[in-house]
């Protein structure tokens, strides 16, 4: 197989588009089968009660906004090394999902922590990183959007995508370190002790976030291809093939 | 099944407001960025072709 | 190296002919750290426990509001086109424009630190490791903050895209550096904050001005 030939925007368009509703159905499948197994088979917990069916959801949405982060970084990379314009488009493309699993994960990180700890924020590591993250994303976006020429937007948006990415394990560094001192790691979310229903049903969420965000990202690359090749010959007669149907699949 | 009725279900041990509130509002923001990505989508498809067809008649004289 | 030379010496001059827009980010440092007890109270204990912080995040944003002067005014007069079509590497250049604007924003920053300080009940010892950590920190606020100067070149609301951009990034270098005055005040050692505040210094060193550089060439693009 040649990785190359589906790193040019015209194969990778129709290959996208076959995948969306796969990846859509089995995030679809993941899910329900993760929250029943949440919701329904796992036993409630010894301390915390019914409030740890939250950590599914949460977990899910904290791995996928970091791993989002990283898949960007990389595609950044490859942008600004092969010059390949696809990689640009699909960290563009990531960055919203990412962003809003960011959020999803702070709200019920906080919602959890309320009856847990006693706080709906509490200055925990994890935490703190998560919302310097969110904070990334917020840049990446805002930069992105606020640069007109599409191929500087391209290129800026990969560079701090590059500089967050260097800087978030030393901001994690830094605020582990702090956290520290300042009030002592008394606090940590999950436990060790986490029965293996409990574990199936947050790695059933996590994939079914991966499977979603995989088929929102391409969803996103397939409009981003469209808007931006418009000039070239097959997308126009895609646009003219999709834009007289009317039709939105 | 671990639950004995739907309210106790509802109740999730005192705990609803925080679980569902989580629940909902992730599921929300999902279902939000969905509808979103679909409007954008049929809206830019809209511009594009729009575009297209000035551009058409343009180059016609 | 001449350009090198060169380029600094002549931002060194107009920074010294623009003194005035030095002395409003100078007297923002100020305001911003002494308008706290106003707002949290002036008891002796509360002053020294929030001091090292309240004059670190101050320092911060006086370094935020004087970088988008870093590049503006060479963008508007063509002169960056000029240095992007020499010979020369890039990184020269860009490092000691970099290197200018830290001795015209961040240095004074660092001298009047003890000054504010004192204003926050620190004492001896304690406003040397204030100053120092600041002497080894505003100058990757500087490196780093460039690379956001850079992007947001010629932007709408380049301003509150920039702070978006850069503050985030500028955590790490807040809790060192005020982590040591904190350690020093409670009788630890401060080597592992600044051990780390230089390691973090020679990274922006090496790292920032390739970054910028690839950025400003975007911009002029």
């Amino acid at each position: 197989m040649n990785f190359f030939r589906f790193s040019s925007p015209q194969t990778f368009y129709p290959l996208a588009g076959r995948l969306v509703p796969l990846f859509a159905a089995l995030a679809a499948a993941c899910a329900v089968a993760g929250l029943y197994i949440g919701f329904f088979v796992a036993p409630s917990d010894a301390v915390q009660g019914e409030v740890y069916r939250i950590i599914h959801l949460h977990v899910a949405a904290a791995w996928m906004s970091m791993f989002i982060y990283l898949v960007m970084a990389f595609w950044s990379a490859v942008g600004l090394g092969l010059g390949t314009r696809l990689s640009f488009y699909m960290t563009q493309a990531l960055a919203p999902t990412g962003a809003m699993f960011c959020f999803i994960a702070l709200w019920t990180g906080a919602l959890w922590g309320r009856p847990t700890w006693g706080a709906y924020w509490v200055w925990d590591a994890r935490l703190t990183s998560q919302l310097l993250l969110l904070f990334l994303y917020f840049g990446f976006i805002a930069l992105t959007r606020a640069i007109d020429d599409p191929r500087r937007a391209d290129k800026a948006g990969a560079i701090i995508a590059l500089v967050g990415a260097v800087n978030v394990p030393i901001i994690y560094f830094s605020v582990t370190w702090w956290n520290t001192l300042h009030q002592g790691a008394s606090v940590k979310p999950g436990g060790s002790s986490m029965a293996s229903v409990m574990l199936w049903a947050m790695l059933l969420c996590a994939l079914a976030a991966w499977f979603y965000s995989l088929a929102v990202s391409l969803a996103r690359a397939r409009r981003i291809i469209l808007e931006r090749e418009r000039h070239t010959e097959w997308a126009a007669a895609e646009i003219a093939r999709r834009g007289a149907g009317g039709r939105a699949d | 099944m671990h639950w004995q009725s739907v309210s106790e279900f509802l109740a999730m041990g005192g705990r609803g407001a925080f679980v569902w509130g989580s629940y909902g509002v992730g599921l929300g923001l999902i279902a939000l960025e969905l509808w979103l990505l679909r409007r954008r989508q049929r809206s830019s498809l809209r511009r594009l072709s729009r575009l297209q067809q000035l551009e058409r008649q343009k180059d016609r004289p | 190296m001449t350009l090198f030379v060169h380029v600094l010496l002549r931002d060194l001059r107009l920074a010294w002919r623009a003194r005035s827009d030095l002395l409003v980010a100078l007297s923002f440092f100020v305001i911003v750290a002494s308008l706290f007890p106003f707002g949290v109270g002036a008891e002796p204990e509360r002053l020294r426990a929030i001091g090292p912080g309240v004059v670190w995040v101050a320092a911060l944003l006086a370094a935020l509001l004087a970088l988008p002067r870093l590049f503006e005014k060479d963008a508007e007069a063509g002169v960056l086109e000029q240095l992007l079509l020499s010979p020369e590497p890039a990184v020269l250049w860009v490092a000691a424009k970099i290197v200018a604007h830290w001795l015209a924003t961040g240095l004074p920053l660092v001298l009047l630190s003890p000054l504010l300080g004192l204003m926050y009940r620190l004492e001896g010892a304690g406003l040397g490791v204030l100053a120092a950590g600041l002497l080894l920190g505003t100058p990757v606020l500087s490196l780093v903050g460039a690379i956001g100067a850079a992007l947001t070149l010629g932007l709408r609301g380049a301003g509150s895209l920039l702070a978006l951009l850069v503050l985030p990034l500028f955590v790490p270098v807040l809790v060192f550096g005020a982590g040591a005055v904190e350690a020093w005040s409670a009788g630890m050692g401060v080597s592992a904050q600044f051990s780390l505040l230089g390691g973090g210094l020679l990274a922006a060193l090496a790292l920032a001005p390739f970054a910028c550089a690839a950025a400003l060439r975007l911009a002029a693009e």
